[in-house]
């Protein structure tokens, strides 16, 4: 029987969990190595035969463009180039997972090197191959055996999060990573317990854990005094999500009768299924990243539509803001942004990137077009830094409409609007005469106001929305949109974070979209706020 | 057993040049006959083994490059022509690009 072991880490997703433990197996070191090169070779030899059966099996279930990219990966597995330098390290003494990786580095780095942006995208599908072979040889169970489960581990990607059925519980405690991670904002959504920036921590031995996403706390192998708090704070966060379920169907009003808009950031269209229109004035944030994440490579107008116009028909006549591909910085898509990039927060991102590839970007502006016909639909750039960029993009979305009319496909011309988080907007945004809307996107405007990465853990203190320049940064966003008749929002976590709440209201505010979890608590505290009119 | 040698070059067309969807069915192509196959973005080489998608996509060869092809073995001369024709077709792309556009 193992002690007990108790760490603190940061909060990154409210919430209490508990489940038993599994490691994440990124790297090879779950493996153990055997010390025997022909076990080595066995492993690693039947480790890519299984990662070209699951490839071939995904290759089955997608359209002829993602299959023929998931084709290449095989063919790629199947050669012995490939494969034969790492056999001949394995035959030097060296391990299976080490070998494996030391002969895909090699074949990176050439890729990597290339001065051709589509030979460099390629780093992406090698490091994938590289990963599916590790996770093979690593014996690394799939989604399954994570439900239900505190999930350990460095760090996360947001496909590995969203391949897990959180419906049956689980929490995620992580050594690294940010609470402003995509990962962390995907937990808040989902109402998964998150903590982060735990350090290293050995799990050896350890069976169960109980995650206090609250408090940050984990406690590993949990003696009975930790179950009985656990179930009182279970307790009591049914006591008052009851209250805040109650709360999230009534109108938000402050408490000297100011009403505020309280719209919803969503990432899928499955989360509108759980959820009652009546609960919010909207969808305030559409991330549409989560479309280019599938396994089959980028998404065509079709299932970009659909998925689109099902968003649009569940909050009509409501509105609900489509935001254009954020790609890039730590949401890269692979064979689409750039890989290498010293810098890439201030690299080809968002917007940059859609007017980089403008036949990608206009298969996206197609099917919003298309989907408008369905509701109350908004078109809205991400890192938008100059208004000529706004210019281009209506350019694009014009001759889209264009198009599709002469097709005589039914589409609408959405208004084109801008999401505020690079300082240049936010410092002048009277500039911005030709968007038709604006929405704060404060985690990324505090990121670039406070120049602390939200992804890296030792700054991550400094990463603070409520800083007084961000503060003073938002009045004056919401002052320029008032002088020039345009309507503001803020699709910000600060939005649905009772601390911040005071605060954005005062900078004079009105409208905020929150996590849909997060619905209730914010109108709480807006019903305690006096908003001066 | 007669050994055959063949040799010819092509213009790549292909919008990226020689990425992962024409380097699939070049390789694949290859690999349908005996002849050793070579390919190469210059006549004096680096000759590259055409049945390898690993050799043949680290080439790395962009749009406009002549392509060469080379061939020793029974088949070769088939297997440099079946190539060339492959290349000269724009690896039957055009047809799937002019749907998407």
């Amino acid at each position: 029987m193992q002690h007990t072991v108790e760490r603190i880490g940061r909060p990154a997703s409210p919430g209490v969990a508990a489940g038993p433990l599994v490691l994440l197996g990124e790297n090879h070191a779950l493996r153990t190595p055997t010390g025997d090169s022909r076990r080595e070779r066995d492993d690693l030899a039947s480790a890519i035969d299984r990662a070209v059966g699951a490839i071939r099996a995904l290759a089955g279930k997608v359209d002829d463009e993602a299959a023929a990219i998931l084709e290449f990966q095989v063919a790629m597995l199947e050669d012995s180039e490939l494969v034969s330098p790492a056999y001949e390290q394995i035959a030097r003494g060296t391990d299976a997972a080490a070998a494996w990786s030391a002969a895909l580095a090699d074949q990176i780095r050439t890729y990597e090197e290339a001065t051709d942006e589509y030979f460099r995208a390629r780093v992406a599908d090698l490091r994938d191959l590289r990963d599916e072979v590790l996770r093979h040889l690593a014996g690394d169970a799939g989604g399954e055996m994570l439900e239900g489960a505190v999930i350990a581990g460095e760090d996360v990607t947001p496909s590995r999060f969203l391949s897990v059925d959180w419906s049956r519980g689980g929490a995620i405690a992580l050594f690294g990573g940010s609470p402003s991670s995509h990962v962390a904002m995907l937990a808040r959504t989902r109402g998964v317990p998150m903590i982060v920036g735990l350090g290293p921590v050995d799990l050896a031995g350890h069976v169960e854990a109980i995650v206090d996403g609250d408090t940050g706390r984990i406690v590993l192998s949990p003696q009975s005094s930790d179950w009985s708090t656990y179930r009182s704070a279970r307790a009591a966060r049914t006591g008052r999500a009851a209250e805040e379920g109650t709360a999230a169907m009534q109108p938000a009003v402050t408490a000297n009768g100011v009403p505020i808009k309280v719209m919803i950031n969503v990432a899928m269209p499955e989360e509108l299924d759980r959820l009652d229109p009546a609960m919010c004035d909207g969808i305030g944030l559409f991330r549409t990243e989560f479309l280019f994440h599938g396994e089959g490579g980028l998404p065509d107008e079709e299932s970009q539509y659909a998925a689109y116009r099902k968003i649009a028909k569940w909050a009509a006549p409501k509105p609900v803001v489509l935001r254009t591909l954020d790609a890039g910085g730590d949401k890269p898509v692979a064979g689409l942004t750039v890989a290498g990039e010293s810098n890439p927060f201030l690299g080809t991102r968002g917007i940059r990137l859609s007017l980089a590839w403008p036949d990608i970007f206009k298969v996206q502006l197609r099917a919003m077009a298309r989907a408008a016909v369905h509701g109350n639909v908004r078109i809205m750039l991400p890192m938008v830094t100059v208004p000529e960029e706004v210019d281009q993009a209506a350019v694009l979305l014009d001759a889209c409409v264009a198009e599709l009319a002469a097709a005589g496909v039914p589409a609408r011309r959405p208004p084109l609007g801008i999401m505020v988080e690079v300082p240049a907007v936010a410092i002048a945004p009277e500039l911005f005469a030709n968007a038709a809307f604006f929405s704060i996107g404060s985690n990324d405007l505090t990121q670039y106001v406070t120049a602390s990465a939200r992804d890296i853990t030792a700054v991550a203190g400094l990463n603070d929305p409520g800083n007084p320049a961000v503060i003073r940064l938002i009045a004056n966003v919401v002052a320029g949109a008032a002088a020039l008749g345009g309507d503001v929002s803020l699709c910000g976590d600060m939005g649905g974070d009772p601390r911040h709440i005071a605060a954005l209201l005062a900078a004079g505010l009105r409208s905020v979209s929150v996590a849909p979890t997060l619905v209730g608590r914010a109108k709480l505290k807006i019903a305690e706020v006096v908003a001066v009119p | 057993m007669s050994q055959e040698d063949a040799s010819g070059a092509v213009l790549l067309t292909h919008a990226v040049g020689l990425h992962a969807r024409p380097s699939v069915k070049l390789t694949k192509l290859a690999k349908t006959f005996q002849a050793r196959v070579e390919l190469s973005p210059s006549p004096e080489g680096p000759w590259i083994d055409a049945k390898s998608i690993v050799k043949v996509m680290a080439a790395k060869v962009p749009q406009g490059v002549h392509l060469h092809f080379r061939a020793v073995g029974d088949d070769a001369a088939n297997a440099v022509a079946a190539l060339i024709g492959l290349v000269e077709r724009d690896f039957d792309e055009a047809r799937a690009d002019a749907a998407h556009s």
